[in-house]
């Protein structure tokens, strides 16, 4: 069974269509990413997808269960991480939790075993703003894990990083991906990192936003090592931008 | 250490600015420039308010209940048109010109109005303090709850959050720091208000006792007056701060985080 699919989400604005018979499919503990210029209302896609915008038209599923329009079944993480600066780090990723209706001191239970795991063990009691960017981002992220059912939607989470920091951030993801057995969809406008990550990459062109095309990256996630190096990414690189370029 | 020497350094100017005043107010009084009836020395105002101490505490009682009911209503009241306001736009675009208006409307014209109506009890006193109060207030919350990232509130109705919960876990604690920094205005405006309202009858309190003694001609007792209103508001500012820094615990971690490196 897919960890999440949806099938034929159109989704219009005052007349305009933003979005046209999307179609995708995760597997669980896929990494897909979603690939696309901006204004090629993947954005759109994402608020479908969490619950909080009912498309038009279509379905969202997750583990087979229809949760159109029903928000508090998948989370996501954006460039911002979003965390609450007058609640410590325990309480922000554990809201989720209690916005479910779990008590505050349940919440903090199941959260704390998960702060090892993330790195981010000794902080449960600091507000985030003592908190580095990087920290950050890992707490937005177990937020994210706590909010979600094994599937976690992300929205350029790493494009405000450095290169070097990126290439951290990444290794990290795929190992705690693994770990934790979450299943992902990636969004992003970077070529790279989409190939870098992903099992594979949906292609989506604009006006109205569509899936142009799926591509397989064969390379095992644990081999992704230096990946962008080898000639097989390049060649990869190449087929996405024909895509891109073939509108 | 370098910390505080720093602030005693950024506060110094205040202090000579002050300290200068007073010199050239004793100065004008000890040369005679103006007669003393008029301007009473600062070692006369001094004097007063040692001498007359205990009818100031006696009327500062007065105002200061009038100030604090006032003022407690005001919040209760900013408080709930605010958060109406916020939830509906219809409203906002319906009062908002109305509550613009009333905060034109000069304290002094109404206080008499509300002293006919109301008599000379606490009542008018009160009203006029929740006026002056609330607009403050209403306004810091208002702004308060229109300052959040709208990716917040999107990310919340994503983890399932209803508007209450959005309510509590994100608007309103946004809306704190606003909250503060127009209760400390307010806070200030309260004891003016209350005193002002008091000029115009009474029977008791700062405002009252201040037109007894301008009456009888006793300036000195007069300034010891205004001296105790400018105490009691900065009081009742530096209390506000203190109430701001306990219930905002999260706010001093930013500074401690640059000091202590990385």
């Amino acid at each position: 069974m897919e960890a999440l699919s949806t099938q034929h989400i159109t989704r219009s604005f005052s007349g305009r269509v933003i979005i046209q018979d999307i179609s995708i499919r995760l597997k669980e503990q896929e990494l897909v990413s979603l690939l696309g210029v901006s204004g090629s209302g993947k954005t759109t896609l994402f608020n479908v997808i969490s619950g909080i915008l009912p498309p038009d038209s279509g379905k969202v599923f997750l583990h087979g269960e229809d949760v159109t329009g029903r928000p508090g079944q998948i989370s996501y993480m954006l460039q911002k991480d979003l965390l609450l600066e007058h609640m410590k780090v325990i309480d922000n990723v554990s809201l989720p939790l209690r916005l479910k209706g779990v008590s505050k001191k349940e919440a903090r239970l199941q959260a704390d075993p998960l702060f090892e795991e993330f790195g981010l063990e000794g902080t449960q009691q600091l507000y985030p703003a003592a908190l580095s960017g990087g920290m950050r981002q890992r707490a937005a992220l177990l937020r994210t894990y706590l909010g979600s059912r094994g599937v976690a939607l992300l929205d350029e989470p790493f494009s405000a990083l450095d290169t070097i920091t990126k290439g951290q951030i990444h290794t990290w993801y795929l190992d705690i991906m693994e770990k934790i057995h979450l299943s992902t969809i990636f969004i992003t406008h970077d070529i790279d990192e989409a190939i870098l990550l992903s099992d594979r990459v949906y292609i989506m062109t604009g006006s109205p936003g569509q899936i142009k095309d799926e591509i397989v990256i064969d390379r095992p996630r644990n081999e992704r090592q230096g990946f962008n190096l080898t000639p097989e990414f390049l060649s990869c690189k190449k087929n996405v931008l024909q895509v891109l370029g073939n509108r | 250490m370098k910390e505080r020497s720093e602030s005693i350094t950024a506060k110094l100017p205040a202090v000579i600015a002050l300290a200068l005043i007073l010199f050239l107010w004793w100065l004008i009084c000890a040369t005679g420039m103006v007669p003393s009836y008029m301007l009473p020395s600062p070692a006369d105002v001094v004097r007063a308010f040692i001498v007359d101490f205990p009818n100031l505490m006696y009327h500062a009682k007065t105002s200061l209940q009038e100030a604090a009911y006032g003022l407690l209503i005001g919040i209760g009241l900013a408080f709930v048109i605010a958060t109406v306001m916020d939830r509906f736009r219809w409203l906002d675009q319906a009062l908002s010109p109305i509550l613009v208006i009333t905060q034109t409307i000069p304290t002094i014209a109404i206080a008499p109005l509300l002293v006919l109506w109301m008599g000379f009890g606490m009542a008018p006193k009160i009203t006029l303090v929740v006026i002056t109060t609330f607009f403050p207030i209403a306004v810091g919350l208002l702004e308060g709850y229109r300052s959040v990232d709208a990716d917040e509130i999107s990310l919340m109705r994503a983890m399932g959050a209803g508007r209450y919960q959005i309510f509590r876990y994100v608007k309103f604690p946004s809306a704190l720091p606003h909250f503060f920094s127009g209760l400390k205005i307010s806070a200030s405006y309260a004891v003016v208000g209350a005193v002002i309202s008091e000029w115009l009858g009474g029977f008791e309190g700062l405002g009252v006792y201040m037109t007894r003694v301008k009456k009888a001609y006793a300036f000195d007792r007069m300034f010891a007056v205004i001296i105790l209103i400018v105490i009691i508001s900065l009081l009742l500012m530096a209390l506000v701060d203190l109430i701001r820094t306990v219930s905002m615990p999260w706010t001093g971690v930013k500074a401690a985080k640059n000091n202590g490196g990385k």
